[in-house]
């Protein structure tokens, strides 16, 4: 079994070599702002710029509503249509997956064209209409990751029944879904909005042609002026990333336990 | 007095199959039913009907004088207590079964005085803090029975409680159910396949195959005197014989050789037609006994040691048919290949 083991290993190696080599790469580089020695100045440089508070709040805030919004509309739609409307489950998965398949920039040209100024909704034409704008975008964007997550929170539970024995306990459909299903997929919600969270925060092609202030477009913007700072930056944006991601596994272990015992 | 729940001309139909045949049935408050049949028979399509879970195509359902055909699951106050338990994981034993009091807005302090009350009524005080996950199933189902009933519903519905669980289990727990449905007083609608747990608790049973009720009444009614052929081989264990009718008006017929006389013969019964008759094993002796008026011989093919009660195997001929006896520890129990003599009633002997 010994050289079995050791070609394991050095697929493992090399696979972990093509992510980490780059990422240290990186680092290194980032650290070198200053002549001749190693230092953090262009991560001081970068956490002493206003303007990376303001577009990371931006995002984070944006990010925030998209969750909530992507939530709003997930959880119901995936609840009914296991529930109810099986047979479009299909329909769904090719919906969702939609958003993968079509660039960002024909989404966000379709938006332009549909909610320019001169429109009949015209989101484009205030700050908040194009927040909403974006908002709306992001949504669709993290649209896959959003419903695989609460899809796969509900498979792991049996809905149903649940929903059966809440409804005949007297519970209507807004107490079913707020005190027995949300609860239950609580983690799996947490999974897609961490994802969700993550695709915000580095996005650059929508919040860029709509003009605003988001942190994507701001990374771009120092990449193109600046040496060391783009390279801190990217380090900070994989820290932010895989903490979230990190957050995904923690969670893991606190989502709801079911026992189908028989003694 | 009126029926507490009446079924009238119920009909399900799925596409193009119908599962629920015009059904009707009318039981009193405090009994407890059972809807016994193999699986696809209707009886859980039926109780889901019942309990609102599915629309009946027609027909209607009324509980103590309301009809409730129309009303959602939540507006008919029935319990009900599912095969998998359905406990809400989310939630500790104490708030599962505090749901129904919870959503019908009972203050906290009358509902924990209720939550208490059930957890001592199920054998389980002081469980409150428990998650589901924690708990054997047999305890899980016992929760699942305390949230079901804690709303003090009109009427409590048992989709096959007790298949999940081990075979111990299973008799503890529907002992458990009688006792505390008995306490209560509650009019209790279960289903189940299995004849034995039906036989076992049920005041009334309902026997149904293909969607059609075969046979209504007493456990003693079902199992002693079956109104079909198919209650008589789905309920117990019965015996099948071959036999040819020798005289029509004598009432004579032939087993295996043996001329046997029996107390009823069909009206369409001819000489020399071929006939079954079925009888249940624990009916027939070994040897002699009072009241016996048939005897017949046979060889001992197969002997099955069941502990209280030894199960034989008699060939008469072409007929091989099982007999009970109780195990007598003073003496060895029969051997195969011995002949063997064995009586029986003729009124015991059914022709379906």
């Amino acid at each position: 079994m010994k050289p079995n083991k050791f070609w394991a290993w050095l697929v493992f190696a090399l696979g972990a070599a093509y992510f980490l080599v780059p990422l240290l790469a990186t680092f290194i580089f980032s650290l070198r702002m200053r002549r001749n020695e190693l230092s953090f100045d262009a991560y001081v440089s970068v956490f002493s710029d206003p303007r990376f508070y303001g577009t990371f709040g931006y995002s984070l805030a944006i990010g925030a509503v998209t969750i909530v919004v992507g939530v709003l509309v997930v959880v119901p739609a995936v609840y009914f249509v296991r529930l109810r409307m099986p047979w479009l489950r299909p329909v769904m998965e090719f919906v969702t997956l939609l958003p993968l398949i079509i660039p960002a920039l024909v989404l966000v040209y379709g938006y332009i064209r549909l909610y320019n100024s001169s429109s009949i909704i015209p989101f484009t034409s205030s700050a908040f209409g194009t927040d909403i704008l974006l908002t709306g975008a992001y949504v669709t964007l993290a649209l896959p990751y959003m419903y695989r997550a609460v899809d796969n929170g509900m498979r792991t539970i049996d809905i149903g029944t649940l929903t059966e024995a809440a409804q005949i306990a007297g519970a209507n459909q807004l107490q079913i879904i707020g005190q027995i299903i949300l609860p239950n997929i609580l983690v799996a919600i947490l999974s897609g909005a961490f994802l969700t969270f993550a695709i915000v925060i580095g996005e650059f092609t929508i919040a860029s042609l709509l003009n605003r202030p988001a942190f994507g477009p701001y990374l771009v913007g120092i990449g193109t002026n600046k040496a060391y700072e783009p390279a801190a930056l990217a380090i900070i944006s994989f820290i932010i990333t895989w903490g979230a991601m990190g957050m995904i596994n923690v969670l893991g272990r606190f989502a709801p336990r079911t026992s189908a015992r028989t003694d | 007095m009126a029926a507490f729940l009446e079924v009238n001309n119920l009909t399900k139909t799925f596409g193009t199959t119908t599962v629920v045949k015009s059904v009707n049935f009318a039981f009193d408050k405090g009994e407890f039913i059972s809807l016994l049949g193999p699986s696809g028979c209707g009886k859980t399509t039926i109780l889901r009907m019942i309990a609102g879970f599915e629309h009946p195509t027609s027909g209607s359902i009324k509980v103590d004088g309301q009809d409730i055909t129309g009303l959602k699951p939540n507006q008919r106050q029935l319990g009900m207590v599912f095969q998998a338990y359905a406990l809400f994981p989310n939630l500790n034993v104490g708030d599962n079964i505090g749901f129904g009091l919870k959503i019908a807005g009972m203050p906290a302090e009358q509902r924990r005085a209720r939550v208490d009350e059930m957890l001592k009524l199920i054998g389980l005080p002081g469980f409150e803090k428990r998650y589901p996950y924690e708990m054997s199933g047999g305890q899980q189902q016992r929760v699942a029975l305390a949230r079901a009933i804690a709303p003090r519903p009109r009427m409590l519905l048992l989709d096959e409680p007790l298949s999940a669980l081990d075979a111990k289990i299973r008799v503890s727990l529907r002992e458990e159910i009688r006792a505390i449905q008995l306490e209560l007083g509650i009019t209790t609608v279960f289903v189940t396949h299995d004849q034995e747990e039906a036989l076992s608790i049920s005041d009334r049973i309902v026997v149904m195959n293909n969607g059609n009720i075969e046979q209504l009444g007493a456990p003693h009614e079902i199992y002693n005197k079956p109104a079909t052929r198919f209650v008589a081989t789905f309920v117990g264990h019965l015996n099948t014989i071959e036999a040819t009718v020798l005289d029509a008006a004598a009432r004579t017929v032939a087993i295996d050789g043996q001329t046997v006389t029996v107390s009823a013969l069909p009206a369409s019964a001819a000489s020399a037609a071929p006939i079954s008759l079925t009888l249940r094993p624990e009916v027939l002796a070994v040897g002699p006994r009072d009241g016996n008026d048939i005897t017949l011989t046979g060889t001992i093919s197969d002997v099955t040691f069941l502990g209280s009660v030894i199960r034989l195997r008699v060939a008469l001929g072409r007929n091989i048919i099982s007999l009970d006896t109780f195990n007598d520890q003073r003496t060895a129990p029969p051997a195969r290949n011995e002949p063997i003599t064995i009586s029986l009633a003729s009124k015991d002997l059914l022709v379906l």
